[in-house]
This record gives structure tokens, sequence and C-alpha cells, in this order.
């Protein structure tokens, strides 16, 4: 750890500096894990904005039967655009943008390892939207293929080479900003911080960076596939040319599944880092935790094809993903079980973090059991491509990894601003996205239950009743989220209420022995560790 | 948007619901009577009308009845944990955070669980993946944006019937961007078909086991028929097969389930089940007209549940 020290006197330089940095200077010159982190938040914000603003032409469309607001393709567009947004803009780099603001302050360092570089993979991200989003406006519109991109449909869209450019830029700068957290875990730990000291927060998010690290590679090769099958004529998934469409399925989900715990393993660490703090008691069984990550993270590797039962595979490959698939609900019991046990026999208290949080374990919950039936092969060419997986994804995506961002938000909020937020408004928050959400979920496992196709932009009169719902939901679920909005911009610039250092009683941690806000550099000087102090200080489990 | 358009639907949408609320929910649940096609307020899977098609319908219950204790039994103790163990409560934390013996149990549990859900979803597999001993053979190909059938084989004869399958006049002009047209009012046998109606359905013999060979033209469909009890992906370059053996006669709707382009929402599949004498009859009509030209795909598919064919393009009749 004698590295981390003589880090400190390399980087104090900036300290002199940073105070009369100018506006440009400070946000788009900035080498400072705050700052950049909290850029990568603030532009996730944006994408969960214009993302949920596709979300709102989709169910407004849906509301009732007959098409009323927009042409077929321009639904498609909107489907098509809603996740790529909501899956690259808002989900990941808001978990980035967290990583980076907490994670040198959780393991005592005074920066990212790779500060410079930081400031690239953050910049890279607006132009790779700019120029994804600009394809709405062009002739020829955006990619309505889905953000599956599975060809040959995605091969007719007109705007194939800026969407695949655009991805090339999101996955560099996904392997950057994943380089650049394994190398501040490994390397800029204060002395005594053992792995197995480190909170679980920090587990997750190293565990994360590799399943990044093996297969955002994977998604810029399929999707440079798909560039030179349109442009330059060669044959990979063109079955007239000797190729084979399911080869980029396969390919597409061997980086896609893995990308579904890139949003979700986080998550788990933040859920993991709150609820102690609620309970006033230490997380149960925090080993087993960890190895339940980690557990996740190798099985998301080897159930890739069960996003393609229908696709008529050899019976023992259905056999072996479908088994594959149910074992991951072994590890996800046991954190569950775990979060459970940390509540009993704690000291709780409900601020709205914890009801976010606790809220996130029920809901997530549901989308877990709505994957394990979605395992089951039989069953799967029932619900395969209905509602029944979009309120599947939904619960585990929406209530799962955002309600976590969210939950995470409120928590440390204090400790970036130095300022309380409005906890009436917080929990007014809460309150309307905890009952909007599920009335507008929930009734779409009905629907596809009852055989209703997903990507569709109009249906038969006998799903009407539970579109009609779901879409009530969805408007109010997304107005609920200007209440959101209005609660951080109150808590940086208009809160009166000053934060403690330590914020929230339970609250253990190097992050908590800081100032709120904490200084430039968080730790110029390398923290005693005391393991009391820590969150998960004495392991023996 | 029209005005009134909300209005009048959402009225009829209420009365509806304030008559049968309940009974349409308890319907849809445990399925009374066999409702094939899409109910209003229909909350669970169609058992389906097939010999195969409980199988995904009696997974599905199991799984979710496991699922709902589970949910019971860890939701209840959650709750009970933020009732007993509050601060407000004056409940003092305590400190241990280690159990080994619970942490084995619900690991173990779950493990025994699963084994039953894979043992039960293995043993439905393999009865689908059997498309052995087929009494006639239909090829599916679909196409950007329609369906067209090929009936390949019946009874060890070969046929030459092929047509394509569409969504029909009604649906097609009531679904026009603001067509004024009301979706209520698309019927067909007295049943509410917008979007779900096809000019020509495929007609099917019950009690005889049908081979289904599916393919497409273009890009990827699915062909997608809940009462059956299983969507089958339609490749370019692919040829796969599926199997079904209709109980009942009747009308059986259904969607394409894959993404296809702008009109993926319009190629609705509809099969119409008949007596195995009606079809010998609507058979020898269908056959009358033989000016029309075979289709060039006879050649018996591979017997296993995928065969890919690279050279499928050509085969097109
Ligand atoms: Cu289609």
């Amino acid at each position: 750890m004698a590295q981390a020290a003589a880090h400190d006197h390399h980087d104090e330089h900036h300290d002199e500096h940073h105070e009369h940095q100018n506006f440009f200077q400070r946000w788009v010159m900035s080498t400072n894990h705050k700052d950049i982190g909290t850029l990568y938040l603030v532009f996730s914000l944006l994408m969960f904005f214009i993302g949920g603003s596709f979300a709102m032409v989709i169910r407004a469309e849906l509301f009732k039967p007959g098409m009323q607001l927009v042409q077929p393709y321009f639904f498609n567009e909107m489907t098509t655009m809603h996740a790529l947004v909501m899956i690259f803009g808002a989900v990941m780099p808001a978990f980035v943008g967290l990583g980076n603001w907490m994670i040198p302050m959780m393991v005592g360092a005074p920066d990212m390892a790779l500060p410079r570089m930081n400031n690239l993979s953050f910049w890279i991200l607006p132009f790779a939207f700019a120029l994804m989003l600009s394809t709405l406006f062009l002739p020829g519109g955006g990619p309505a293929g889905g953000w599956t991109m599975y060809p040959p449909l995605s091969l007719q869209s007109a705007s194939t080479a800026y969407v695949v450019f655009a991805i090339h830029l999101m996955g560099i700068s996904s392997i950057m900003g994943a380089i650049n957290i394994i190398a501040t875990i490994l390397n800029m730990r204060a002395p005594g911080m053992d792995l197995l000291k480190m909170p679980v927060f920090v587990w997750s998010w190293l565990i994360t960076a590799f399943l990044l690290i093996a297969v955002m590679p994977v998604l810029a090769g399929a999707v440079t596939m798909l560039l030179t099958d349109k442009y330059f004529n060669t044959h990979f998934f063109d079955a007239a040319g000797g190729g084979d469409p399911i080869l980029f399925q396969h390919v597409f989900w061997f980086f896609g599944h893995p990308e579904v715990y890139i949003m979700i393993l986080p998550a788990f660490g933040i859920i993991s880092e709150i609820i102690p703090t609620f309970a006033r008691k230490p997380i149960f069984g925090y080993k087993a935790m960890v190895f339940a990550i980690a557990s996740i993270a190798f099985l998301s590797f080897i159930v890739w094809a069960h996003h393609m039962f229908a696709v008529g595979l050899p019976l023992g490959a259905e056999i072996f993903f479908m088994y594959a698939t149910m074992l991951i609900a072994v590890p996800t019991g046991v954190k569950v079980f775990n979060w459970v046990a940390t509540m009993w026999g704690g000291s709780m208290t409900f601020e709205t973090p914890m009801l976010f949080a606790i809220s996130f374990v029920i809901l997530f919950s549901i989308g877990g059991f709505s994957g394990l039936m979605l395992a089951l092969v039989p069953a799967d060419f029932q619900y395969h491509d209905t509602y029944f997986v979009v309120a599947h994804f939904h619960y585990v995506l929406v209530t799962g990894a955002i309600f976590a961002i969210m939950a995470a938000t409120y928590y440390w909020i204090p400790k970036w601003t130095g300022h309380m937020y409005s906890e009436f408004w917080g929990k007014v928050h809460f309150w309307n996205s905890v009952v909007w959400v599920n009335v507008l979920f929930f009734p779409q496992h009905f629907l596809g239950l009852a055989g209703m196709p997903r990507r569709i932009p109009d249906y038969n009169v006998a799903f009407a009743n539970f579109n009609m719902i779901s879409s009530i939901g969805g408007f109010l679920f997304g107005a609920s989220q200007l209440i959101f909005l209005g609660v951080i911009i109150h808590c940086v610039w208009f809160s009166k209420k000053k934060a403690t250092d330590r914020v929230w009683e339970g609250a253990r941690g190097l992050e908590w022995t800081l100032s709120s806000p904490p200084p430039h550099h968080s730790f110029s000087i390398a923290p005693e560790i005391h393991d009391e102090e820590l969150a998960h200080g004495h392991v023996e489990d | 948007m029209r005005a009134g358009g909300i209005g009048k639907h959402g009225i009829r949408f209420r009365a509806k619901h304030a008559v049968g609320a309940l009974g349409l929910m308890a319907l849809g649940l445990f399925g009374g009577t066999v409702q094939a096609n899409p109910q209003p307020g229909q909350l669970n899977l169609t058992p389906g009308v097939t010999t195969y098609s409980h199988v995904p319908y009696m997974l599905n219950n199991v799984a979710l009845g496991v699922c709902v204790v589970i949910g019971i039994l860890v939701f209840g103790a959650m709750f009970i944990a933020m009732f007993r163990f509050r601060k407000s409560r004056g409940a003092v934390p305590e400190k241990w955070s280690h159990n080994t013996t619970v942490e084995i149990i619900w690991t173990v549990i779950p493990v025994i669980i699963l084994i039953t859900l894979a043992w039960l979803a293995t043993d439905g597999l393999r009865q689908f993946s059997d498309t052995t001993g087929s009494q006639m053979t239909v090829k599916v190909t679909g196409y950007q944006w329609k369906w067209r059938y090929d009936y390949v084989d019946y009874q060890g004869k070969p046929l030459h019937v092929d047509f394509m399958s569409r969504l029909d006049d009604q649906s097609n002009a009531t679904r026009q961007l603001n067509s004024g047209l009301d979706p209520w009012a698309v019927k067909s046998d007295g049943e509410q078909t917008y979007l779900l109606n096809v000019d020509h359905p495929l007609v099917v013999p019950i009690h005889t086991k049908i081979r289904f060979v599916i393919t497409a033209d273009d890009v990827i469909h699915s062909w997608f028929v809940p009462a059956l009890g299983w969507k089958m992906d339609a490749i370019p370059g692919v040829i796969n097969a599926a199997w079904t053996n209709i109980n009942e006669p009747g009308i059986y709707r259904g969607q394409c389930a894959e993404l296809c382009g702008q009109d993926h929402g319009f190629m609705p599949i509809v099969v119409k089940a008949v007596s195995q004498e009606d079809f010998a009859k609507w058979l020898a009509a269908q056959q009358k007209p033989a000016a029309a030209p075979a289709p060039a795909s006879t050649a018996a598919a591979p017997a296993q549940a995928t065969a890919q064919v690279a050279a499928a393009h050509a085969t097109q009749g």
C-alpha cells in the first residue's frame, strides 16, 4: 500500500489551483473523481428524462386500441431508443458516477488511479449520445429494430452506421471506466483496508468492472459484423451468403446477459450498504454476500441462450441453459435472505434511502420470481417476447437498478453537498414512485400471460383494460420523477439544513469520517483504519 | 385523438367491468371453461386446446405457486422485522451477523425446489421436442408482414395447397393512424377480432399430429398461437420444427411475436381447427383449381428439432 501514499504527494499540486478554476476548467477539464462523478450523475439524470419521455410516447400510444398518435415505424424507434438510452445512458453512467464518487472515499484513496482517463471516459459519452439521438432527426429515422439489433431487421435501418459508431464509443468509455475502477480498488486502498474489509459496494463494482472488460469488446465485435454485413459485403449473418442470423444472437447475448448483471450487481452493493446503516446492525453474512455476487457474475457467462429458447436450439442446449439459469436463483436467494436477516434484530428507522432499499428487496424479488418462471423452457415458449417479459425486466431494472440508484442518491447526497435533502419531499417521491411503478408494470404480467406480444404499437380490444391501467401508472410514475428532480435541486442549491459528517446515525465506513461535503482530494493522507469504524471491520463469516 | 373516443370506450370498459369484474378475474385466473383466445381481464395463461398445451399451463401454475409461497414467507419475515425491530419501539440492535445453520438451510431448500421444477420442465420439453409420428406437415413462412402456409403432406400423401394469410381488411382499415374507425366494432363470428383476424386462416384437422416446419423469407418472425402452447421463431435460412395435435374444433388466434419491422403488430395468425371430415371437404375444394403451381419445397425436412438449411432461399416457391 505504499504506492497509495506516494500518489497523494504526486496529486497535491491540484489543490492550489482548483479554487480559482473557471466553470469550463472545473467541469470540462476536471480530473477530480468527485467532479467527474457529478458529471456522470447529471448526465445520467438527463438521459433518464430523455429515455423516460420516449416511454411516455409508448404508453400514450398504447393507452387505448387504435393508432392515435404516431406511425408504427416511429413507435419502433421509440421502443428501441428508450432501451438504448436507459441502459447505456441512464443506468450504466449512474453506477459509474456513484463508483467515481464513492470508491476512493470508501477505500481511503485521494482520487481515482487514472484521473485523466477518467475525464476522457466521461466526455466520450455526450458525443456518443448526441450521435445516436441525432438519428431521430435525420432522413431515414433512428434505429427501429429493437435495442437487441437482430439482423436481418436491423440492417434495414438507415442509421446502422451511426448507432454502431455510438456503441463503439460507449464501449470504449465503459472499458476505460472499468479499468480505472479496478486500478483504484487494487492499488489505492489505504493501509489496513484489506480486500475482505471493503464495503460490499466496492466489491460489487470490482466484480462488475471485470464483467465490463470481458463483454464490451464482444458487443463491439457483434455490431462491427453488422456494419460490415451492411456496407462491406460480408455475410456473417446472411443465410444467402452462408452466414447465420442466429450467430448474431449468440454473440449479442454473450454480451447481453452479463450486461444485465452489470446493471444490477452495483445495485446489490448499494442495498448492502443502506440496509445495515438503517438497521444499525452489521450486514448478515458479509463473505456470503461477496461470494454470491462473484457466483452470479460467473454464472452470467453461461446462461446467454435463455434469451433464445424460441430460436430452435437443440434439445441438449435448451436443457443446459435452463439448468444454468435456474442455478442463479440460489446466490440471488442468498442475497435476499441475508438482507432480511440483516434487518432481523436491528433497530430500524425508515428514512427515504431505507424505504427505497426495502422496496428494492421486495420488487426486485418479484422480478426474480418471474425470471425463474421464464427459465422453464416449456413455459418460456408461452412467455417469450410477450409483455410478461416486459414486466419481468422492468421489475428488475426499474424497481431494481433504478430504485437502487435513487436510494443511493438519497443516501449519499448529504455527504456530496453538505446539505440535507427534504425528507418530506423525499418520502412523497418514494410513495408516488412505489405505487405508480406497480400500477405501471404489474398489469403487464397479465397482458403477457394473455398473449400480448411486446413491441407492438396497437392491440386487440381484449388487452384494452390492463393497457389503460398500465399507461395511467406510467404517466404518474413519470410525473413523480419531477419530484425527484425538485428534491435534488433543492438539496444542492437551496437547502439550509447542514449535514453532519456522519449524516446517518448507523453509518459506518471511511466515507463518513470525511467532512460533508468532502475535501477536494478525499484522503490526501492515507487514513488510519480502525476496524470498528468500518461497516465490515470484524470479518469472521 | 378523436374527441369522445376515450369517453365512449371508457364507459363501455367500465360498464363491462362493473358487471363482471370479479367473475372475469376468477375465470381469467383459473380458466373455468376453456378460453383459447385473449379475454378482457384474463390473468393467467390459457390451458390451451391441444394434447401438449397443458404442459406450459401446469408448469406456469406450479412455478407461480412456488414463487407465491416463497414470497409470502420472505416478505412476511421482512414485514415482521420492520414491525418488531423499529427504533421507535425501543429496539436495541443485536450484534450477530452470521448463522451457519440457517445459511445452509436457505441454500439447500431452494436447490431442492429448483430440482423439482427442472424435472417437470425437462419432461415437458421432451414432449415438445418429439416431432416424430406426424400425420400432416405444414410449412410456415414469415414475410414482412404476412404469413404463407404450404400444405406439404397429409396422411402420407403429398399436397399442393398454399396461400398467403394477411391481416383482414376491416382491421387494416381501422388500424390506420387516426382512421376514426372503432376497434371495438371489428367483429367476426361474434368475437372481437381487431388485429387478430386474417383473410385466409390456416385450416387444420383436429385429432391429427401436425408437424410445422417454420422459416422466414426476409427478417426473423415468430409464429405464436397461445392456445397451441408455444411459439417458434421463423428465421431466414433456418428451418425450425414444432408440432401440435388439437383436441377441439375452434378458431385460435395469435400474432407474430418477434419484432419484424413497422407492421410487426399487424401480422396475426388464425388457426381454424375443424373435424377431419370437414377438413377433407375443405381440402378437396382447395385442390379443385389445379392450375395453381405447386410449391417447390416438398422435400422432407429433417426430423430434428432444428435443421439449418443454408439454401432455403433458393427453395422458396
Ligand atoms: Cu413478423
